[in-house]
């Protein structure tokens, strides 16, 4: 099926050759011979987020995604559901977030993964120009798809922040590559049908869609959505450059463990695919 | 065709879009292509009327309200949607995705419901066409809505409560949009309302025109070949609205949209994207969404249609807004003065006309009287003692 026809003003424009702080660090740690590793924190939860933040960082993190809490997040299963339910009740916003991400020094790329309505909300220019001034290197929008990505896109390219596209498995073969061509920092593979949350097994879904996505592009493809243990992070990084750690790690922090435990959590799926 | 159909990327105006998560995108597609094709194939046109017809009910008739107009001093005529099989305008939609569905090869239906009204249509044409149905509806609308979740039970659907947020109508969506991306490959989406990711405002208004084309024709012999001077309806998401807005837009009349004032997304909102859409939106200082707050379940909702938010900007439709105090009397005084017992939520558009009847003395008003007042009734019975 061709794509649809664009209307004036939704123009999606190519994405910059350039490649910015976070795929720069992505691709120099792949091409070490390094698995990578992102582990998903939600912005505002707690006192203690930042930290948090930190002591995934210190536990081997190569990038870190920061949730900023949407009212409605269609993409995600109970658990973020919860986390970022939590967040909003306690006052956090995307003001209050970004002021805070400014002061952590993770030393590790920071993503906001939001939903489009916080951008658009507060004006594409500004939303881009605030991530760029509290220090985040990309976003991603899981609701903004290819078709709609272009005033985004123009706006973040210009303030230096990297969008970063999903990619299904639902896609059919002709649409990948261009997801592809649009997406900066990393590839977001979905790993499967399905909402953000843990599951029992590694699904079958997540070894196709890393596969094709590998045999199209050299930028880096992470996996995501359904990643529950350092089992399953070895397993899809045969055919993955790496993993997105999102539900798993957010159960642990809404059971309580905080900064040490989310830590050590991460810092075993670290030590796994270290050793392959 | 009086309105006009989207772009190409699915917008009224500045309104609409497809804003879902990628993994819909391949299926938004692919019910955009198969419902253009299905509309087009006067094979599924004709079964479609053929259901319409002997199974729906239709033509619904036009009843001309001798003695509410008389009281309000304002010439009241309704289209009698609430005789449709199962109760409300909602059958014309699911009947048409349903066979949309089924000429898919999709197997199981998913649907979110407010009131229970979309989920009572879903869940009968999901038995008609022997499919499987699941309904997501918010846990307050479950309590709220007893009757109607009995019946889709019995429909043989399951319903599912939607815990999370608000849960009313808003988190119902959000339910039925996570099980789609998990079920895309089986499952069609059964959207209730003219929202959502392109194509289903544009689907769903295009299966809703029936109204429209049927009132302004009955509405000519009535009128010696003339037209109300108003056309009126509830507005939660609008489908209902765009259905009889349809068949007036080309004509002098006006269209009026009426909105909860707790849920009065075109009143209230400013423009936001969720749920697939471009459209107005109540949301806070930040973008989040705001939670509707509505005596009526089915118009509960923050959002609405993107093609409304179009009418509205370019001024074709205007929207009032009423209160639930306002309501309450309507949902009365039709009952007394006419024998018809309306449901919670047109009665939102007769609340505006009684309540602004000075200013439409003598006017001649179409209200689309979109369902039946049973499954209020319980509620009612608590309110009015």
């Amino acid at each position: 099926m061709s794509p649809s026809a664009l209307d004036e003003g939704l123009a999606i424009p190519d994405a910059p050759t350039e490649y910015g702080t976070l795929e720069a660090a992505l691709r120099s740690s792949r091409d070490a011979g390094r698995k990578l590793l992102v582990p998903y924190v939600t912005g505002g939860l707690g006192d203690d987020w930042a930290d948090i933040v930190r002591a995934v960082a210190d536990a081997g993190a190569d990038a870190i995604e920061i949730g900023v809490p949407f009212s409605d997040p269609v993409m995600d299963g109970p658990i973020i559901q919860e986390a970022s339910e939590l967040a909003l009740r306690s006052g956090a916003t995307p003001v209050t977030i970004f002021d805070e991400l400014r002061t952590i020094d993770a030393g590790v790329p920071i993503a906001v993964m939001t939903y489009y309505n916080l951008a658009f909300h507060m004006g594409h220019e500004r939303f881009a120009q605030s991530l760029a001034a509290a220090g985040v290197s990309a976003a991603i929008l899981p609701d903004l798809p290819l078709e709609e990505v272009g005033p985004w896109a123009t706006a973040a390219d210009a303030a230096g922040v990297e969008t970063v596209l999903l990619a299904a498995p639902t896609a059919p073969d002709e649409r990948l590559p261009r997801v592809v061509a649009r997406s900066r920092g990393f590839v977001y593979a979905v790993g499967l049908l399905g909402v953000t949350g843990e599951r029992d097994a590694l699904a079958s879904s997540s070894l196709v869609i890393a596969k094709r996505l590998k045999a199209i592009t050299d930028k880096p493809v992470l996996v995501g959505v359904g990643i529950s243990n350092a089992k399953q992070a070895v397993e899809i990084c045969a055919e993955a450059d790496g993993v997105v750690i999102g539900s798993a790690l957010m159960r642990r922090v809404l059971e309580g463990v905080g900064a040490a435990g989310a830590g050590a959590f991460i810092a075993e799926i670290r030590a796994a695919l270290d050793a392959g | 065709m009086a309105l006009a159909a989207p772009t190409s990327s699915g917008r009224f105006g500045e309104f609409g879009g497809r804003y879902v998560p990628e993994t819909l995108v391949p299926a938004c597609q692919e019910l955009e292509e198969a419902f253009r094709e299905a509309w087009a194939d006067p094979l599924f046109r004709a079964e479609l009327d053929g259901l319409l017809a002997d199974y729906a009910g239709r033509p619904s008739p036009l009843t001309e309200c001798h003695r509410l107009s008389a009281e309000l001093g304002v010439r009241v005529l309704l289209k009698r949607e609430d005789l449709n099989h199962t109760g409300s305008h909602k059958i014309n939609n699911v009947l048409g995705q349903g066979l949309l569905a089924r000429r898919m090869g999709k197997k199981r239906l998913v649907a979110e419901t407010g009131a229970g009204q979309h989920g009572v249509a879903s869940a009968t044409v999901a038995a008609l066409l022997g499919m499987e149905c699941m309904v997501y509806m918010g846990e307050v609308d479950i309590e709220r809505q007893a009757l109607n979740v009995f019946r889709m039970r019995l429909l043989g659907a399951e319903v599912v409560p939607a815990m999370s947020g608000s849960r009313t109508l808003k988190d119902a969506v959000n339910e039925a949009m996570r099980d789609w991306v998990a079920t895309v490959e089986t499952t069609h989406y059964c959207l209730g309302s003219v929202m959502g990711p392109h194509p289903y405002p544009w689907m769903v208004r295009e299966f809703h025109t029936v109204i429209g084309l049927e009132a302004r024709e009955q509405c000519e012999a009535l009128l010696d070949g003339g037209v109300p001077d108003i056309v009126t309806a509830c507005v939660g998401g609008g489908s209902n609205a765009i259905g009889i807005f349809s068949g007036f837009a080309d004509t002098d009349a006006e269209l009026v949209g009426v909105e909860p004032a707790g849920g009065a997304a075109v009143g209230r909102g400013v423009p936001g994207v969720v749920h697939g859409m471009k459209s107005y939106l109540m949301q806070d200082e930040f973008g989040q969404v705001q939670e509707a707050h509505s005596i009526s379940a089915g118009l509960d909702y923050p959002g609405v249609g993107p093609e409304h938010s179009h009418l509205a900007s370019i001024g074709r439709a205007t929207y009032e807004q009423v209160t639930d105090a306002e309501v309450i009397e309507a949902f009365q005084l039709l009952s007394r003065t006419e024998g018809i017992i309306p449901a919670l939520e047109p009665a939102h558009a007769l609340a505006w006309i009684s309540r602004d009847r000075a200013k439409l003395a003598g006017k001649t008003v179409l209200l689309n009287m979109s369902g039946r007042g049973d499954k209020d009734v319980g509620q009612m019975m608590e309110i009015l003692g």
